[in-house]
């Protein structure tokens, strides 16, 4: 009895020292963002390796996404003789959950777990202390670019997911199910509202950024130096940013849509 | 010539981003009502608005000409006050203009209709309107058509 209240003891304070290690390291890398503009070049090869190449699972998974809400969305609205609404249930699915959602967790997927690997093996092959040595501060070279990166990709990611999307909806509503093209899109403006809506989805995703990739940055710089540490890390990258992700998008949508 | 490819790779995706962000402002969302701030608000109270909510449609004849702003109760006239922001464009509506909440279609959202009255004054910023008509409310009229047939 008395190990297991230890164990819980130890175990709660070991996620307070996590805590307060990423605050320390998050603190950091914020002020070292400088270094985003001093050194360009190296925030533009972060935005390609991170942004860039996640494009094609961010379009191709938002067009599947939003053919599916259309045939979905259409079963549903056709029996109530709404199915000109379809335009409209699209979008706001879109904009206000979907998109930052499913961009963020395809972005932890895709984008974190390969910068959470990239920066435990720098560090069990002993890179950032050698760049220590070399007078170099590893936070400017190393994280901040990353971290800037993938605030700055996921927005933008997100955006083009509702987007195509959107499209999506209208290959299936309209090119197959034989919606009125006219009505799907006068629908959709007349439900979506730019504040409200589109706004707050954008709000979200760029909360989502800084979450995923501040997760993402800090477990390669706290992994365990070791091959298994580095493959924990990573595991660890994807599932508490899905957490995450999920937990501060119920608060965000509390938030943002509680009152209406 | 590796870093031109990623410099320009990069910039046709913030492009990208940027422009998805304008399809989704332009296309999706209702944009085009935010440019036309220049409008003036008036208010009308009614006894009962049904399920009218902020952001309503204000039709004249049918065309729509403002939204609904705001909508409050008043504890003195145990009236609801709703004010309108109208476009500037469309201030030439006489005083005894008669404001009714109706609503589009059978089940859908419900809107503020105006027909204009004919006084030679019109209406200015702040100013009320004195003809309104409430919302129909189902189960009253339910209820009235049941007292008629009784009566019968």
């Amino acid at each position: 009895m008395i190990d297991f209240l230890a164990g819980l003891g130890r175990t709660g304070l070991g996620w307070f020292a996590v805590l307060g290690r990423a605050s320390m390291f998050l603190v950091r890398v914020l002020f070292s963002q400088d270094a985003v503009l001093r050194r360009f070049s190296l925030t533009v090869a972060e935005l390609y390796s991170v942004g860039v190449r996640s494009l094609l699972i961010i379009v191709v998974s938002g067009l599947f996404v939003g053919m599916v809400l259309g045939y979905q969305g259409y079963i549903t609205l056709v029996n109530f003789g709404a199915a000109e609404a379809l335009g409209g249930v699209v979008a706001l699915s879109l904009v206000r959950e979907l998109g930052p959602v499913v961009t963020a967790l395809l972005f932890a997927g895709r984008a974190g777990s390969a910068l959470t690997a990239e920066i435990g093996l720098m560090k069990a092959t002993e890179q950032l202390s050698a760049m220590e040595m070399m007078a170099v501060d590893p936070y400017r070279r190393v994280f901040a670019p990353r971290f800037f990166a993938g605030f700055v990709s996921m927005p933008l990611l997100a955006a083009l997911f509702s987007a195509v999307g959107v499209i999506g909806g209208y290959l299936v509503g309209v090119g197959l199910l034989g919606v009125d093209s006219g009505a799907y899109f006068s629908q959709m403006q007349a439900v979506t509202d730019w504040r409200e809506d589109v706004v707050s989805g954008i709000i979200k995703s760029v909360v989502f950024g800084f979450v995923v990739t501040w997760i993402a940055v800090f477990q390669g710089f706290d992994a365990e130096p070791t091959s298994e540490g580095i493959s924990r890390a990573t595991t660890q990258t994807v599932v508490v940013s899905a957490l995450a992700v999920l937990g501060l998008d119920f608060i965000l949508t509390g938030l943002m849509f509680g009152d209406l | 010539m590796k870093l031109r490819f990623l410099e320009v790779s990069v910039g046709l995706f913030v492009l990208l981003g940027i422009a998805a962000l304008f399809y989704l402002a332009v296309q999706v969302s209702n944009i085009a009502e935010y440019r036309d701030s220049d409008t003036f608000e008036v208010t009308a109270y009614f006894d009962h608005i049904g399920g009218l909510k902020v952001r309503a449609p204000v039709t004249a004849s049918g065309v729509r000409i403002g939204r609904v702003s705001r909508i409050a109760y008043d504890p003195e006239r145990f009236q609801a006050r709703v004010t309108m922001a109208i476009q500037s464009d469309h201030d030439y509506l006489p005083v005894d203009t008669q404001a009714s909440i109706f609503t589009a279609g059978l089940l859908g959202e419900q809107y503020i209709a105006l027909e204009p009255g004919g006084d030679y004054e019109m209406l200015q910023e702040g100013d009320e309107m004195l003809f309104t008509q409430s919302a129909l409310v189902l189960e009253n009229m339910i209820g009235r058509f049941l007292t008629n047939v009784s009566a019968d």
